[in-house]
C-alpha cells in the first residue's frame, strides 16, 4: 500500500507557504546545483516555466516534447483568461477570497493548504509575465483591464484578446528559448516519453521514442517532472487539442505513481455542439463570453426548432439567471452544464439535434454596440461563423456541454511530488488544486504557480537528500527493462493483423466514457462501461491496424500507442466514479442529489482523496485514501443561489 | 477573417496530395477520390476520413501536421491549391472547410515549400529554424521571481495593442513558404516589434533586433523585396507594417551600436 504523505505544513493558513519556504525546505548550494540533471516532460505553461525557471536556477535541465516546438503545447489554445488577487478593481478581491471562490468551486475536494498558496503566488505570475513582455489588455490610463469568470463575483481574470494562454505561452516559452541559447536547457522536440524508469524506488530517467526517427533511447537524470498536461482525449471528442494525451503519467502510474481522483473531468458549458460523426474535434466558446451573452431556450417545446429571433421575449426561458439568481450567467461550469443538460433532457434543447442551448448577445449589442461586442470577442465570433457558418452578431450562438479538462491526475504531495521520491507532477497532469471543479482562468494560474513559484523551492527539498553524482548509469538493468517494455508494446501493435483503423477503436471508447462517465453517471451505467471497456480493448488488440514501420514517422503507431493507454485509463476514470458514492463538483451521481437537482456530497465517507495503486495488469487496483482536512473552512452546502 | 462560403450540400472532391517516404526520397502526386463530404467538414476532417480508408485497405496513410485544430498552434501547415493555408484569408489550414470548395474539383495539398524547411514525410516540414531564431533575442531577459508590481509600469492602451497585434503569430511559417525568396521577416518583424513597442523590451532593444536578423540569414533565409506575400498569406492577418517598423529598427541599432560607448571593464566585485 503506498504511503500517501501529504506534507502539509502546521500553523496558520496563511503562513504556511511562507513559513514552510523560510525554515523547512532544505536548500541546494549554488555550486552543487549545475551538479543535477532533471528531466522536464512537457513544455506548456507548467513544462516551459518549471524548466526556464530550474535552468535559470543552475540545475542541467533537459526539456523533452511531442511537438515539433515548445511553442505548440495545448496550453497555447486557452482563451479567456488567468486569474489572480490582485483586486486591481478595487471590488473586495483579496488572496482570502481566490482561495476561498476556488475551494467552494471545487466543492471541498481539494487541499486547502495547496489551494491557499496558488492564490498567494497568483500575484507573481502577473508580475512576471508583465516584465516578460506579455500583452495583456489594458485600460487607457495605461493599466491592466479585468474581467469576470463564472463561480467568482469579483472581476480578477487577467486576459490578452481571446488569446490568453497563447500569450502567457510565449511569454513561458521565451524564457525557454533565453535559457536554451545559453546551453542551460537542452530542448527535445518530436521526443515522446514512453516509459518511466524507477531505481530503488526512486524516479532516475525515461524512455523516449523519436516521433520523426523511431529511435528509442534512455535518459538517466536525478529527478523527473511530468508536466504532460490532461487526459480528456480518452473521451476521443473535446476541447483537446489532438495530440494531448495520457501516456507520460499512464506509464507513471503503471510503475507505481498513484492516481488521484480520475473520474473528476469537466464538462465546459460553451462549446459548439457536434455536427456530424466525421467530427474530430469540439471547439471551446470561451466562458468569458457569459460576461456579455445571456444563455436561453425557448419554455415551450414546440418553438425549438423556429428561428430565434422569432420567439418573443416572454416565451424564452434565460434558466440560469432565473435558477441561480446571485450568479446568472456565471455560475460556475459544473453547475451551468448540467442546467443545460437538464434543458435539453425536458425536450426544450434546439438546433437539428436537439442538443444545445442558445447563447444571445443581442442586449449586450444594443449596450455596447456591435463594435464594442467585437472588441472583446471578435475573435471567438470569427471562430464560431467559420466552423457553424452562423453569424452570432445577428443570430445567438448554439452551444452544448463538451469535455474540457481533467481535475484528476497524479497523486502530489504539498512539494508536487508524487509518491515515487524524485518524480514530481505539475499542471493539468497532477491532481492538486481545483478538487471536484476547476474555475474558469485557474488552469493557466495553476500551471505557472506550479513551474515558476513552486518546483524551484520544493525540487531542492528532494535533490539535497540526494548526492551530487549519484545519478545512475542508463546502461543499468532498469533502463533495459522499460527500454524492451516500450520495444514490446510498439511491436505488437504493428504486428496486429487487424482491419479497422486505432479512429475507429477511439471513438467507441469515446462514445462509452460519454455515455457512462460523463456529465451524469449511475452506478448501471458504469458498471456497463465496466464490461464493454475491457471487451472492447480485447477487441482493439485484434483487430486494429497499424500501417507502416517503426522507424520512420508514423502517425497511426503514435495514436494507437496513445489509445491503447486510454483504454486502461478511462476503465479507471468509470472504476473511480462508481466507488466515489456521492456527487460532487464535475463528478455528478444520478443517485446522489437534492430535489432540485444539485450535487449531493457525503463529507463522512467521501471527504477525501482517491489515490489508485496499480497492482499489475488483470488485477484490481487499489484505492488508497487521503483525508482532507479542513482547519479553516467549513465544508458546507454549495449554493450559487 | 471569416471564410466565403459556396457548396450547402454534400460534394465529392479529388485530393491531389504530395507524397514523400522520408527527407531523402523524391515525392509525387497522388489523387485520391473523397466522395459525399459533409460542407460543415474541415479540409483535415477530411483527410481523416481518406486516412481511415488508406489504413483499411493496409495503405500507409496520409502524413500531416495538425494539432489544436482551431488555428492557434501554428501546426497544420499545407499548402492548398497553391496558396499556404488556402483559399481564405486570415484563416489556417485547419480552418479551411469543404464548403469552400466545389463538387468534383480537384484540391491540390502539399507541404510548405521553403528551403529552410526540409520535408520529413509527406505534408510536414521541420520548421525547427524558428526556434533557433527566438533563441537568438526572442525574448526579455528577466528572471523569475525578480519583476516589480505588474501596474508599475503603465503603458498606453495603443501600444499594448498593437504589441498584441504583433504578438498574435502563431508561428506556423506560412509567410516564409509564401515568398519567393523564403525569407522569415515577417516572423522576426512580429517579435522585434512586440517588444520594441513595449517598455519592458527596451533595455535589449538593439540587441535583440541585430541577433535575430543575423541568425535568420544566417539560417539561410531569403531576402525580403517588399512583395508582401507573407502578410496575405498569414493566418492572423499580421501586417507587413511590422516589416517596415523592423527595418527601423535594424537601422537604428546598427547606428547606435557603432557610435555607443562601452565600458572596457568587465569585472565583478568582492
Ligand atoms: C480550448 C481550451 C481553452 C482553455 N482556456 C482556459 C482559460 O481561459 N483559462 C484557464 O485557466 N485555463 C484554460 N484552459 C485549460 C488550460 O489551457 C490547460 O489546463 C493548461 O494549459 C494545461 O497546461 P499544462 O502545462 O499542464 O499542459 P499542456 O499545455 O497540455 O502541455 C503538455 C506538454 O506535454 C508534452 N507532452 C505530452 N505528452 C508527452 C509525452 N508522452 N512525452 C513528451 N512530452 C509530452 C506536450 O508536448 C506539451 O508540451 C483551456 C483549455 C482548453 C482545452
Ligand atoms: S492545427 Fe493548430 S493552427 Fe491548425
Amino acid at each position: 500500500m503506498a504511503k500517501l504523505e501529504s506534507k502539509v505544513p502546521s500553523g496558520p493558513l496563511a503562513d504556511k507557504w511562507r513559513k514552510y519556504k523560510a525554515e523547512s525546505l532544505k536548500l541546494v548550494n549554488p555550486a552543487n546545483k549545475r551538479k543535477y540533471e532533471v528531466i522536464v516532460v512537457g513544455a506548456g505553461l507548467a513544462g516551459s516555466s518549471a524548466a526556464a525557471t530550474l535552468a535559470e536556477l543552475g540545475y542541467k535541465v533537459k526539456c523533452f516534447v511531442i511537438h515539433d516546438s515548445p511553442r505548440r503545447a495545448h496550453s497555447i489554445a486557452a482563451q479567456g483568461g488567468i486569474n489572480a488577487a490582485k483586486n486591481y478593481q478595487n471590488d473586495g478581491d483579496s488572496v482570502y477570497r481566490l482561495f476561498y471562490d476556488t475551494i467552494k468551486g471545487g466543492d471541498y475536494r481539494a487541499r486547502e493548504a495547496n489551494v491557499h498558496r496558488l492564490a498567494e503566488v497568483s500575484v507573481n505570475i502577473i508580475d512576471q509575465c508583465v516584465a516578460q513582455g506579455v500583452p495583456f489588455a489594458r485600460e487607457y490610463g495605461g493599466l491592466l483591464a479585468n474581467r469576470s469568470f463564472g463561480g467568482a463575483q469579483v472581476s480578477r481574470t487577467f486576459y490578452a484578446r481571446g488569446q490568453t494562454g497563447q500569450q502567457l505561452l510565449l511569454g513561458a516559452y521565451s524564457a525557454l528559448m533565453k535559457m536554451a541559447g545559453q546551453d542551460a536547457v537542452q530542448v527535445f522536440s518530436n521526443e515522446e516519453m514512453s516509459d518511466l524508469v524507477i531505481v530503488d524506488g526512486q524516479a532516475k530517467g525515461i524512455i523516449t521514442r523519436n516521433l520523426n526517427t523511431g529511435e528509442i533511447r534512455r535518459w538517466a537524470a536525478d529527478a523527473v517532472i511530468l508536466a504532460t498536461g490532461g487526459y480528456g482525449n480518452v473521451f476521443n471528442l473535446s476541447t483537446y487539442a489532438r495530440q494531448s494525451n495520457a501516456t507520460a503519467i499512464w506509464r507513471a502510474y503503471k510503475r507505481g505513481a498513484c492516481f488521484g481522483n480520475p473520474c473528476y473531468t469537466q464538462i465546459h458549458p460553451t462549446c459548439i455542439p457536434v455536427s456530424g460523426d466525421y467530427q474530430s474535434k469540439l471547439t471551446l466558446m470561451s466562458e468569458s463570453l457569459r460576461n456579455d451573452g445571456r444563455i436561453w431556450v425557448p419554455k415551450k417545446k414546440e418553438d425549438c426548432k423556429k428561428d430565434p429571433a422569432s420567439i418573443p421575449e416572454e416565451d424564452r426561458d434565460y434558466y440560469l439567471e432565473r435558477i441561480y439568481p446571485s450568479f446568472g450567467n456565471l455560475a460556475p461550469r459544473d453547475v451551468s452544464s448540467r442546467a443545460a443538460m437538464r434543458m435539453c433532457d425536458e425536450g426544450r434543447g434546439i438546433g437539428e439535434t436537439g442538443l444545445g442551448v442558445y447563447l444571445d448577445f443581442s442586449d449586450a449589442i444594443k449596450r455596447l454596440t456591435e463594435d464594442g461586442v467585437r472588441e472583446r470577442y471578435g475573435n471567438l465570433f470569427d471562430i464560431y461563423h467559420e466552423i457553424t457558418n452562423e453569424n452570432a452578431y445577428k443570430t445567438p450562438m448554439r452551444i452544448f456541454p463538451a469535455v474540457h479538462y481533467t481535475m484528476g491526475g497524479l497523486w502530489v504531495d504539498y512539494n508536487l511530488m508524487s509518491n515515487i521520491p524524485g518524480l514530481f507532477v505539475l499542471g493539468e497532469a497532477n491532481f492538486s488544486d481545483h478538487g471536484a471543479n476547476r474555475l474558469g482562468a485557474s488552469a493557466l494560474m495553476q500551471g505557472l504557480a506550479d513551474g515558476y513559484f513552486v518546483i524551484p523551492y520544493t525540487i531542492g527539498d528532494y535533490l539535497a537528500t540526494q548526492k551530487p553524482g549519484s545519478r545512475p548509469s542508463a546502461d543499468r538493468a532498469e533502463f533495459k527493462q522499460a527500454e524492451d517494455n516500450v520495444r514490446g508494446v510498439i511491436k505488437r501493435l504493428l504486428s496486429s493483423t487487424g482491419k479497422e483503423p486505432v479512429s475507429h477503436f477511439h471513438k467507441r471508447l469515446g462514445q462509452i466514457m460519454w455515455k457512462n462517465c460523463g456529465m451524469a453517471r449511475t452506478k448501471e451505467g458504469l458498471e456497463q462501461a465496466l464490461k464493454e471497456i475491457p471487451a472492447l480493448r480485447e477487441e482493439y488488440w485484434k483487430n486494429v491496424r497499424v500501417p507502416g514501420s517503426a522507424d520512420t514517422l508514423n502517425q497511426s503507431l503514435e495514436r494507437a500507442f496513445r489509445v491503447a493507454d486510454f483504454f486502461e485509463l478511462g476503465e479507471l476514470m468509470c472504476l473511480d466514479a462508481l466507488t466515489r458514492e456521492e456527487s460532487c463538483g464535475g463528478h455528478f451521481r444520478e443517485e446522489y442529489q437534492y430535489p432540485d437537482g444539485e450535487c449531493k456530497r457525503d463529507d463522512e465517507k467521501f471527504g477525501h482523496v482517491a489515490a489508485w495503486e496499480f497492482q499489475g495488469d488483470g488485477k484490481a487496483p487499489l484505492r488508497n485514501v487521503e483525508p482532507l482536512n479542513y482547519e479553516t473552512v467549513k465544508m458546507s452546502v454549495r449554493s450559487y443561489k | 477573417m471569416v471564410a466565403e462560403t459556396n457548396s450547402t450540400k454534400n460534394i465529392s472532391v479529388t485530393l491531389r496530395v504530395w507524397r514523400q517516404a522520408g527527407p531523402t526520397q523524391p515525392g509525387k502526386f497522388v489523387d485520391y477520390p473523397a466522395k459525399n463530404m459533409n460542407p460543415n467538414m474541415s479540409l483535415l476532417e477530411m483527410l481523416d476520413v481518406v486516412n481511415d480508408e488508406l489504413t483499411k485497405q493496409g495503405q500507409e496513410p496520409i502524413a500531416f501536421a495538425h494539432d489544436c485544430r482551431e488555428g492557434i498552434c501554428g501546426t497544420c501547415s499545407l499548402v492548398i491549391n497553391g496558396k499556404p493555408h488556402g483559399p481564405h484569408r486570415g484563416v489556417a489550414s485547419c480552418q479551411t472547410y469543404t464548403r469552400s470548395f466545389k463538387d468534383g474539383e480537384t484540391i491540390t495539398i502539399e507541404p510548405f515549400r521553403a528551403h529552410p524547411f526540409p520535408v520529413i514525410k509527406d505534408l510536414i516540414t521541420d520548421r525547427s529554424a524558428f526556434d533557433k531564431i527566438q533563441q537568438a533575442g526572442g525574448f526579455v531577459s528577466v528572471r523569475t521571481g525578480s519583476p516589480c508590481d505588474a501596474n508599475a509600469l503603465p503603458i498606453p492602451k495603443d501600444s499594448a495593442d498593437l504589441a498584441m497585434d504583433a504578438a498574435s503569430c502563431i508561428g506556423c511559417g506560412a509567410c516564409v513558404a509564401a515568398c519567393k525568396n523564403a525569407s522569415a521577416m515577417l516572423f522576426v518583424a512580429a517579435k522585434v516589434s512586440q517588444f520594441a513597442l513595449l517598455p519592458q523590451g527596451q533595455p535589449e532593444r538593439e540587441r535583440r533586433v541585430l541577433s535575430m536578423v543575423k541568425t535568420m540569414d544566417d539560417l539561410g533565409f531569403g531576402n525580403c523585396t517588399n512583395q508582401y506575400e507573407c502578410s496575405a498569406a498569414c493566418p492572423k492577418t499580421i501586417s507587413h507594417d511590422f516589416i517596415a517598423r523592423m527595418n527601423r529598427e535594424y537601422l537604428r541599432a546598427s547606428v547606435l551600436e557603432a557610435f555607443r560607448p562601452k565600458s572596457t571593464s568587465t569585472a565583478g566585485g568582492a
